[in-house]
């Protein structure tokens, strides 16, 4: 019903629309036109629509009148540039002064962020309904539907963390990551969410992280060219003690992958950190691992990932260096300053 | 064929390989690279006739530019809150190709970003709108590329402090404009304007390290704010604010290091945004204007290792893109193929070409024509070098203001 009256509303729009330099309520007012100087630059061809009203815009800005009539006058003005976060703080500023009914607004803004969903102030202002409210009972199925449109939209994410941390509504969260990572394994800010919600409930504890890791080895080995599972693989094992090669069925996903002639860049990747870590621990071949990452690394450098080539190439010279430095320092030779 | 251009025939291999799994971000994906394959096969007919393709179209872009300077179309309504951020991409695009403009242009402009500034600080969208520190960075940017005394001496310097102050956060973090939202481009501009104009104080960026660092997340890059997705902007918005903290050792530089260069794409050559997301001309600055920032500390912390030939990405790809599938025939430059130019991506293409295109002293590495080659930049700031130079210069010898928070 409400969807069908704003739509009739706009077809009058076209047609019926009436000036505010034209309306008899709004006589007592004095238009003010934008003061570019006397050199406009980037002047913008405006529509008569939009600078009539932003002329009465800026007139009651000027007298700080809070009325209803100022009100409604901000919603045509945001109609026009729902960019413009000086109409947006002064109509909160109105709605305060005024002390607005606040679910209507709610309502408003839903309308004006599901035709601009990519603003960074209409998902402001819903975050600021939604503090004097303190009511987020709207916003999960509301972020849901924004996210069903353009399940990557940053702002809509941003709104929903910020919901959900604040109202503490992570309940229900991970099965509606688990959701969006059926319709799309690759959709990394379902990953990312899957992150979050963890981080902020259980914390990656070692049954977690055990369980995470089966989860991320499956998708992998699924689809071995996903980066945002590898990502989130990397992530989980941060909160491993035995980072990156002490974890069985971790290795033992890779050498598979390995030996069944998969190559992956992102799973070669994977091999050279691990032999980097090899390096770094006291107990390992050192020598053997070095040469085997650096292997690893002109693969990727020649023909699995030419286009990171020179990151490749670095890699595998810094590697080599930490090897041969340290073993300079082992033999007791006296290191020359390499920096000067 | 020029002989750093790649192989188009070779690179059919890097096309995107969905496992037999396709969902919406694979098909998407490969959507895009068949519109870019389109244009490398164009491509490799037109370097045939003509061997120094690509060419940079200097002179299309240069009108559209200077046209827009004064006059943009109804499309641009959107824009009428971003004012100053037009003039500093249409600045700063003509700096970089080089062109310039007559002195009693460069003071008209001077004057209409004067009527951008507020008298409590800072600048605003337009005339008469409320001061927000996006338009300040923009103003300001804009006024250091106009670079005359005028230009310099409009700023008010204690008033921008004043309003610097009026929009941070106990915790480090920055308001976009007194009741906005936080988010990490916040500190990087008022970072930005407080380094380029020396009104700096270390109590005004007080904690504000360790609120970028809790950007910092389990990809590596940077997210808007703690929690997010890692992102090109944000990550560039945050090593550069490290960068002007003089506090980079704080980031975990190995896996920024290994988020950002996977960003390249492997066969677009141009970045993506976002791990699984499409590429886009912007990134090819916010992403690849990090790596002049990257060499930098790298130099520091493992400087043997270093390339002292080229940045850690892959230069000529990112050239190739940005020649070859961003240019709108009649000027100005794209995101992607088939997307409609914008004053924005010809900013953010042209200054990622200049990173593409330069190495650390200038070093030039220029793909297709030699008249490709555009002005070096100062890739904190990203406006020209010498303008930030002459800039930083400026205003060293003025005074700090020293106000506390009211
Ligand atoms: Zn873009």
């Amino acid at each position: 019903m409400a969807e069908a009256g704003s739509s009739s509303e706009e077809l009058c729009d076209e047609t019926n629309w009436v000036f505010y330099k034209y309306r008899v309520e709004w006589k007592d007012v004095t238009p003010v036109p934008q003061d570019d100087g006397p050199y406009p630059i980037v002047a913008i061809a405006y529509s008569e629509k939009f600078q009539d009203i932003y002329d009465y815009f800026r007139a009651v800005l000027k007298s700080c009148e809070k009325s209803e009539r100022a009100l409604q006058l901000t919603k045509d003005a945001l109609d026009l540039n729902p960019a413009n976060y000086t109409v947006w703080q002064y109509r909160r500023e109105i709605l305060k002064h005024l002390n607005k009914d606040l679910i209507p607004e709610l309502h408003y803004v839903k309308e004006v962020i599901e035709d601009n969903p990519k603003n960074y102030q209409v998902w402001h202002h819903r975050r600021v309904i939604v503090e004097w409210l303190q009511d987020p009972s709207y916003e999960l199925s509301f972020t849901k539907t924004v996210l069903s449109q353009d399940s990557k939209n940053y702002h809509a994410w941003q709104h929903r963390q910020w919901v959900i941390r604040t109202f503490k509504l992570f309940e229900n969260e991970l099965q509606y990551v688990d959701h969006l990572l059926e319709d799309d394994i690759r959709n990394n800010s379902a990953w990312n969410q899957r992150y979050f919600v963890i981080n902020n409930t259980t914390g990656f504890k070692p049954d977690v992280v055990e369980q995470e890791l089966a989860f991320t080895l499956e998708k992998i080995k699924k689809v071995t060219n996903n980066e945002s599972a590898w990502n989130y693989l990397r992530g989980v094992l941060l909160h491993h003690s035995g980072g990156l090669s002490q974890v069985q069925n971790v290795r033992k996903v890779c050498e598979e992958l390995y030996s069944s002639g998969n190559r992956s860049p992102l799973l070669l990747a994977f091999l050279v950190d691990i032999c980097e870590e090899n390096i770094e621990r006291a107990d390992g071949d050192k020598a053997d691992s070095l040469h085997q990452a650096v292997q690893l690394c002109d693969m990727l450098a020649n023909e699995y990932d030419t286009i990171r080539r020179e990151y490749w190439n670095y890699i595998a010279r810094s590697l080599t260096q930490r090897v041969n430095g340290s073993e300079e320092e082992a033999s007791g030779s006296t290191k020359t300053d390499l920096n000067c | 064929m020029a002989a750093n251009v790649r192989s188009f025939e070779a690179i059919k291999k890097e096309r995107f390989k969905d496992e037999n799994c396709p969902t919406p971000t694979s098909e998407e994906q490969m959507k895009v690279e068949e519109s870019v394959e389109q244009l490398f096969d164009l491509f490799s007919k037109i370097v045939e006739i003509d061997l120094d393709a690509p060419t940079l179209l200097r002179l299309h872009h240069a009108t559209f530019l200077k046209k827009s300077l004064t006059y943009l179309p109804n499309a641009y309504q959107c824009l009428d809150a971003s004012r100053p951020w037009l003039c500093y991409w249409i600045l700063h695009s003509l700096e970089l190709l080089d062109e310039t403009l007559a002195t009693e242009d460069i003071s008209k402009i001077v004057q209409f970003l004067g009527k951008c500034q507020c008298p409590e600080g800072g600048f605003a969208g337009g005339p008469g709108q409320f001061p927000h520190l996006a338009p300040t960075y923009a103003a300001v940017n804009a006024l250091c590329t106009l670079g005359t005394e005028e230009a310099y001496s409009i700023i008010d310097r204690e008033q921008l402090q004043k309003f610097l102050w009026s929009v941070r956060s106990p915790d480090g973090a920055f308001m976009m404009h007194p009741g906005g939202e936080v988010d990490i481009r916040g500190v990087y501009c008022a970072l930005a304007v407080a380094r380029l104009v020396n009104i700096y104080t270390d109590a005004l960026f007080d904690n504000s390290a360790s609120w970028i660092i809790s950007c910092q997340t389990y990809e590596g890059g940077f997210s808007g704010s703690p929690g997010m997705e890692a992102h090109g902007g944000y990550a560039f918005c945050g090593l550069a604010a490290l960068s002007l903290l003089g506090k980079e050792q704080l980031c975990d530089m190995k896996s920024f290091l290994r988020w950002i260069v996977n960003r390249q794409m492997r066969f677009e050559g141009g970045f993506q945004g976002r791990t699984n997301k499409l590429v886009d001309g912007c990134y090819s600055f916010w992403q690849g204007g990090a790596f002049p920032l990257l060499h930098r500390i790298l130099m520091q912390e493992d400087g043997n290792a270093v390339s002292m030939e080229r940045w850690l990405f892959h230069q000529e790809a990112l050239q190739e893109y940005v020649l070859i599938c961003c240019q709108n025939s009649s000027g100005g430059l794209v995101d992607k193929p088939t997307k409609p130019r914008d004053i924005y991506h010809t900013c953010y293409t042209l200054s990622g070409l200049s990173v593409a295109q330069h190495f650390v002293h200038g070093k030039a590495n220029i793909v297709g024509n030699r008249n490709n080659e555009l002005a070096l930049i100062h890739p904190v700031y990203n406006i020209g070098l010498e303008a930030a130079l002459n800039a930083l210069q400026y205003f060293q010898r003025l005074h700090i203001p020293q106000r506390q928070p009211s």
